[in-house]
């Protein structure tokens, strides 16, 4: 090796060292940790003991109230993410068509998803009010039943997906970025053949975006399973565990139980289902996602 | 007389498009001019039925009063302390890193570029046990380090958008620094600091945000008032005066309107940071 080459192999680890410090005390050593202490009972206070596999035997077999919260986040996910994605892009798409005050649109549609997470549950919390709720109010006027939402064990988490829909503005400036992507004399062409809206939308726009649909659906995906302070704030897992979100059960265990090691469980299994989800999806994107050079 | 009638009919689609999307907007909005609404009324007022959108008298004194109860300044103090502290942070540590990644050749570079990728897929609960152990040994509970100085130590997620983004700046500029005498960290600090602004104000804007929004990290570690943010001091709030509405909706106006504000003097960063972490992943 030459000294040049020496001194940049010096000058490449000392300018990522910050980093490469970083993945070691904050990355790797809680990783490796964090699994064995998944074997482990641990309070905190005390020394863990190995337990072995109990943990998760325990979490399986004999814990309703994971398989509640996985139930939860999974029904959550379900609904919130292809929701929000078909709203998103319907509202990018309407946005992107030169229509007159469409930069107020946007910044319309954009502002909601740029607030705090406990600013908007405490909002909504009061918008759902089953009495003086903005929503009930209205329902009510119109004639349709006015049901308790947060305090009703049916609609407390339909309650939760209408409300993430309020903040889909970041999904949709992803898509009109994309939107814009695409190249106008694709259209051109197909105008000339003689398409109409509907076929040009499936056959160029879809499959020019799919790239960008495929990013928003795993980050979408990993994001609901990841969903803590709306329901801490709204409902605090109720009313009867309906809203008991994976993550706020794994808060509860960590924080509120001190059940260190159950918790490292949780979130070693929150790993497995994400990375499952990923893995699936990267599978199936071969048959829907189309990566072109032009795009 | 064919041509005439798809005009109709494509005028016709243009007025319902623009129907659905008005009415699509005054959705959005509402809850913003019902938390303002909420948040200048006298207590009986809330519970009106049917609700009144315009109250009486604005009482701007419900939010002296939510001063009074809670340190809302001290809240805003700290946030604004921690979302500073962390956004400095993110931007040194992540830009020396991401220096590194794209502009310097050196042997491993390939295998520490691909494990900062694998490191995007772990998601933080996996880390929050061991994380908040190291944090209580080292007494650091209740202070603003937790927050702060993992930032100190750079996160994957910018790194990887700065190294796309100084991987796009021509290397010619770097070879001319070169014969001009700079040293690698004259290169950083002279040629890719200056001309990476746009990504370095954008990663800038999305972690302040981040920071700035954080509830979980400020709730595990900040017990007493005095340290609390703004989210974690709502939710406080909250805990107190469940059913004060106008106070919890004045509450609520203190703690958004930061970031509205600051939204508004900044749009174009902001859209351009969605963008950039949308599309370029």
């Amino acid at each position: 090796m030459g000294r040049a080459e020496r001194r940049e192999l010096l000058a490449g680890y000392l300018f990522a060292m910050p980093w490469l410090i970083g993945i070691v005390l904050f990355t790797a050593g809680p990783v490796i940790f964090s699994f064995i202490i998944s074997f482990t009972d641990w309070d905190l206070l005390n020394p863990p003991h190995w337990i072995g596999w109990a943990n998760y035997a325990t979490l399986v077999h004999e814990d309703p109230l994971f398989w509640k919260s996985i139930r939860v986040s999974a029904i959550y996910t379900l609904f919130s993410v292809p929701l929000g994605m078909a709203f998103a892009l319907a509202v990018a798409l309407a946005l992107n068509m030169n229509l007159p005050g469409q930069s107020v649109m946007r910044t319309i549609y954009y502002l909601p998803s740029i607030l705090s997470g406990v600013a908007v549950a405490l909002l909504w919390q009061w918008i759902f009010n089953a009495e003086f709720g903005l929503i009930n109010v209205l329902l009510r006027k119109i004639g349709l039943p006015a049901p308790g939402w947060l305090t009703s064990e049916q609609w407390a988490l339909p309650a939760l997906i209408i409300m993430s829909l309020w903040g889909i503005g970041g999904t949709m400036i992803i898509y009109l970025a994309g939107l814009q992507g695409i190249p106008p004399h694709l259209y051109e062409a197909a105008r000339i053949d003689g398409a109409n809206l509907l076929q040009m939308f499936r056959n160029i726009t879809l499959p020019m975006l799919s790239p960008v649909l495929f990013f928003t659906l795993i980050m979408g995906i990993i994001g609901s399973f990841q969903v803590f302070t709306q329901a801490y704030v709204m409902t605090n897992g109720g009313p009867a565990h309906a809203t008991l979100f994976f993550v706020l059960y794994l808060y509860r265990n960590a924080f509120e139980w001190l059940k260190m090691g159950y918790a490292s469980a949780l979130a070693w299994l929150l790993f497995i289902i994400i990375l499952l989800l990923t893995l699936i999806n990267f599978y199936m994107s071969r048959y829907w996602v189309h990566y072109d050079d032009a795009g | 007389m064919r041509r005439g009638s798809h005009k109709l009919s494509r005028r016709l689609f243009l007025l319902l498009l623009y129907a659905v999307l008005t009415a699509g907007a005054v959705v959005m909005v509402a809850p913003f001019l019902w938390m303002v609404s909420t948040s200048l009324k006298a207590p009986h007022e809330t519970f009106m039925l049917p609700p009144i959108w315009i109250p009486e008298d604005f009482r701007f004194e419900n939010y002296a009063e939510v001063f009074d109860r809670l340190p809302f300044f001290r809240f805003l103090l700290n946030t604004a302390t921690i979302a500073g502290l962390v956004t400095f942070g993110v931007l040194l540590s992540c830009s020396l890193t991401a220096f590194a990644l794209s502009r310097l050749r050196f042997r491993g570079r390939d295998l520490v570029f691909y494990i900062l990728l694998a490191t995007m897929i772990i998601p933080a609960p996996v880390t929050l046990v061991p994380i908040f152990a190291i944090m209580r040994r080292l007494e650091w509970t209740n202070t603003f380090l937790p927050l702060v100085v993992p930032a100190f130590f750079g996160g994957a997620f910018p790194v990887f958008l700065l190294r796309q983004f100084f991987m796009r700046i021509p290397r010619d500029l770097d070879e001319a620094a070169v014969m001009d005498g700079c040293s690698a960290f004259g290169i950083y600090w002279r040629v890719i600091l200056p001309l990476g602004k746009p990504a370095l104000a954008t990663i800038g804007l999305i972690s302040f945000m981040g920071a700035w929004n954080d509830f979980f990290g400020p709730l595990i570690y900040l017990y007493s008032i005095k340290k609390q943010t703004l989210t974690l001091g709502l939710a406080t709030f909250q805990g107190y005066y469940a059913t004060d509405w106008h106070l919890l909706m004045a509450a609520t106006v203190i703690v958004t309107l930061p970031i509205l504000l600051a939204f508004l003097f900044s749009q174009r960063f902001f859209v351009e940071g969605i963008t950039m972490t949308g599309i370029k992943g």
